[in-house]
């Protein structure tokens, strides 16, 4: 069959009253999220994982989707209105988005962030539909190393590449690896790091982790941060229509953004925020009117929208063919396969390709959705921008912790009759390091992606050592795996000289930090 | 952000040395523990052992470089931050986990939103907590009933669901 006719039974399955409803679930609470600061789809979807464990697996990862699209929409509305972003993939629309607000043209800046998030996100979840098979026939002839190769890549492209610091990107990525031996070897049984404690066994969950990184640490540091306390709102001012010279400016932005993201999110390049990062960058060369930005340019904010949007579609590239996470939302989603018995890679197209199809399906609705939930709807998430902050964080932790219980409620530990539940512990724990990650500027996602990808990494490497009998050299035999190294080496070696060329504040900028 | 700045004149960064020493700590101990297991021969190679020692190694090579870094101030500048919050938010957190068994999650979940509206400067507590525990309780009523996940029951909860303690 080809991609067309997959694809339009996908569509057939995806307009399913069920999928639909779940795909209406997921592009809501997404945009919600990526309203709010403070919250972003990472911490949703790991959130949403124990609810959906007794739920259709299709119709669960189809909102995780939507989450992910919806909270890319979302953090626009923030960024443009608050000046704080909302999700970090929308730094950059703060720059020129606020100030489009400041001179009452928050409506056009809005609307040309919805529009081309829903043109990047159509053409990406179409170039998505169109380059997964040509991705997972490549992938079916990789073996044990160029898999271990691709994962040792994906591991420096998400820590080191980016970000003002490759130590602290490293180190952080250090931590998700050690975190992630912890527990029974699965391949022999034996138990590894777990100090004579039952509950560590298993070892650590992802979601856990996730949860108490990005709730519990991004909740301490933003109260201890007065200034994060208050911001102002901007409100809507004028009309929210765009004019026909915002649309003329606008079209270009949106495709180059679209160009610009996609490739960079299926790439294994990093997360969204680069994306939106260098079409900022982009749309600075190409505009007419450079003496416009930072004065409220509309380019600026067309172009990373639509970029971040196309990211998010991309990463979805190596997540589904190869089974590997470049962010730390691809990351839970991953967990979230892996909940249902999946595991994706180039061996869920051939076994579970009904399932693969409706999702990328449902992608296509569900920016139809979101483009009506965030144009006509829009003064209803500008809403929510207006809870207090002591409310919202605290309800934040409320959900956090009924996650956390939700996954594993288990009163393991204790003394005298007072039972303690060993995952709160744990929550706490990784909570406080989360906070220290932030206050020291390690960035989060590594943390995430290195206890997942880990042990993952662990079993090919070792696979590949069993066929060799443990001599490393096979590590490198294969012309895959040599090449994977070598765009390994410029991801770390390119971004060094361009820092010691003196460019290094606009690399921190790049800093690829939450989801 | 100012990486990569490296003035000599300053003192070296304390808390970044501090850092340098965790993760040399951490290392040491994969390193121990890992030395401790029994490997049959076999799996001298290619077996459990291997990954813990490449992650070792990795997290020792890392403290060198997070202590050459602290040396040279190569951490980005922190505002100071105020500590209080930090108690009150940890506070609701060590609270929660220890009330959960006994008092049930709409009391202790309350407890932590209050302690963290706190936390934000929201207060006072006699406040807080019953607007918190009546949320939670809300919270607890739509998960633990209508999406079937298993939140711990107390008092409160039983009374309201089946009108007995």
């Amino acid at each position: 069959m080809n991609t067309f006719e997959l694809l339009g039974q996908g569509l057939i399955a995806a307009m399913q009253v069920q999928n639909l409803i779940y795909a209406l679930i997921g592009v809501t609470l997404g945009t919600a999220v990526g309203v709010l600061p403070g919250i972003g789809p990472a911490l949703t979807v790991a959130l949403l994982l124990p609810v959906t464990y007794n739920l259709d697996p299709a119709g669960s990862l189809i909102m995780f989707a939507g989450i992910y699209y919806g909270g890319m929409y979302g953090g626009s509305t923030t960024s443009i209105l608050l000046n704080t972003p909302g999700e970090s993939a929308s730094i950059v629309t703060a720059l020129e988005g606020n100030k489009m607000a400041r001179q009452g043209r928050g409506g056009p800046a809005l609307a040309t962030a919805a529009i081309g998030s829903f043109v990047a996100g159509l053409i990406a979840t179409l170039g998505l539909a169109f380059i997964a098979p040509f991705v997972v026939k490549f992938a079916l002839s990789f073996g044990p190393a160029d898999y271990f190769a691709l994962m040792i890549l994906a591991f420096i492209t998400v820590s080191a590449a980016f970000g003002d610091s490759p130590l602290r990107g490293l180190t952080a990525l250090f931590i998700g690896l050690g975190l992630g031996i912890i527990g029974i070897d699965q391949q022999t049984g034996q138990t590894r790091l777990a100090f004579g404690v039952l509950d560590l066994l298993d070892g650590i969950e992802v979601t856990t982790l996730a949860v108490a990184l990005f709730a519990i640490g991004e909740t301490i540091k933003t109260a201890t941060d007065p200034d994060q306390i208050k911001a102002e709102v901007m409100a809507i001012k004028g009309s929210v229509w765009m004019t026909l010279e915002d649309w003329k400016r606008s079209w270009a932005s949106w495709l180059r953004g679209t160009f610009i993201g996609f490739p960079i999110g299926a790439m294994p390049a990093g997360g969204a925020d680069i994306a939106s990062f260098l079409s900022y960058s982009a749309e600075k060369s190409f505009a007419k009117k450079p003496e416009e930005f930072g004065h409220g340019a509309i380019e600026g904010v067309a172009g990373p929208e639509a970029a971040n949007n196309a990211s998010a579609a991309g990463t979805l590239v190596p997540l589904l063919t190869l089974g590997l996470p470049t962010t730390a939302t691809a990351a839970i989603m991953l967990a979230g396969f892996q909940q249902f018995g999946l595991q994706p890679g180039p061996l869920l197209f051939a076994n579970n390709a009904g399932l693969v199809w409706s999702l990328i399906a449902s992608l296509l609705i569900a920016n139809f959705m979101l483009l009506v939930l965030n144009l006509p709807l829009i003064g209803l998430w500008v809403k929510l921008l207006t809870i207090p902050k002591p409310w919202l964080y605290a309800g934040i932790l409320v959900f956090a912790t009924l996650g956390t219980l939700g996954a594993n409620g288990a009163m393991s530990m204790g003394f005298g009759s007072v039972r303690i539940s060993f995952e709160l512990v744990l929550l706490l724990a990784f909570g406080v390091l989360g906070y220290l990650l932030r206050r020291f500027g390690y960035p989060i996602a590594p943390v995430v992606v290195g206890l997942i990808l880990g042990p993952m990494a662990e079993q090919q490497l070792r696979r590949a050592l069993s066929i060799s009998q443990g001599d490393p050299a096979v590590l490198f035999h294969s012309p895959i795996s040599l090449v994977l190294y070598a765009v390994a080496i410029i991801a770390v070696g390119l971004p060094m000289i361009m820092r010691w060329r003196g460019k290094g504040a606009v690399l921190g900028q790049l800093a690829s930090d939450e989801d | 952000m100012s990486a990569g700045q490296s003035n000599s004149t300053r003192r070296p960064d304390g808390a970044a040395l501090v850092i340098a020493v965790i993760l040399a700590a951490i290392s040491i101990i994969i390193f121990w523990q890992t030395s401790q297991m029994r490997v049959p021969p076999i799996q001298q190679r290619v077996g459990p052992t291997v990954f813990p020692y490449i992650v070792a190694t990795g997290l020792g090579l890392l403290a060198v470089g997070t202590l050459i870094s602290a040396l040279r101030n190569g951490f980005p500048a922190r505002s100071k931050d105020d500590f209080g919050p930090i108690a009150w938010i940890v506070g609701g957190l060590v609270a929660q986990i220890l009330l959960l068994s006994t008092a049930g999650f709409a009391v202790a979940t309350g407890v932590l939103f209050a302690f963290t509206a706190k936390g934000f400067g929201r207060g006072p507590l006699w406040q807080t907590i019953p607007i918190g525990v009546v949320f939670s309780f809300i919270v607890w009523f739509i998960f633990a009933r209508g999406l079937q996940l298993s939140l711990p029951m107390g008092p409160v909860e039983r009374f309201i669901v089946t009108g007995s303690f």
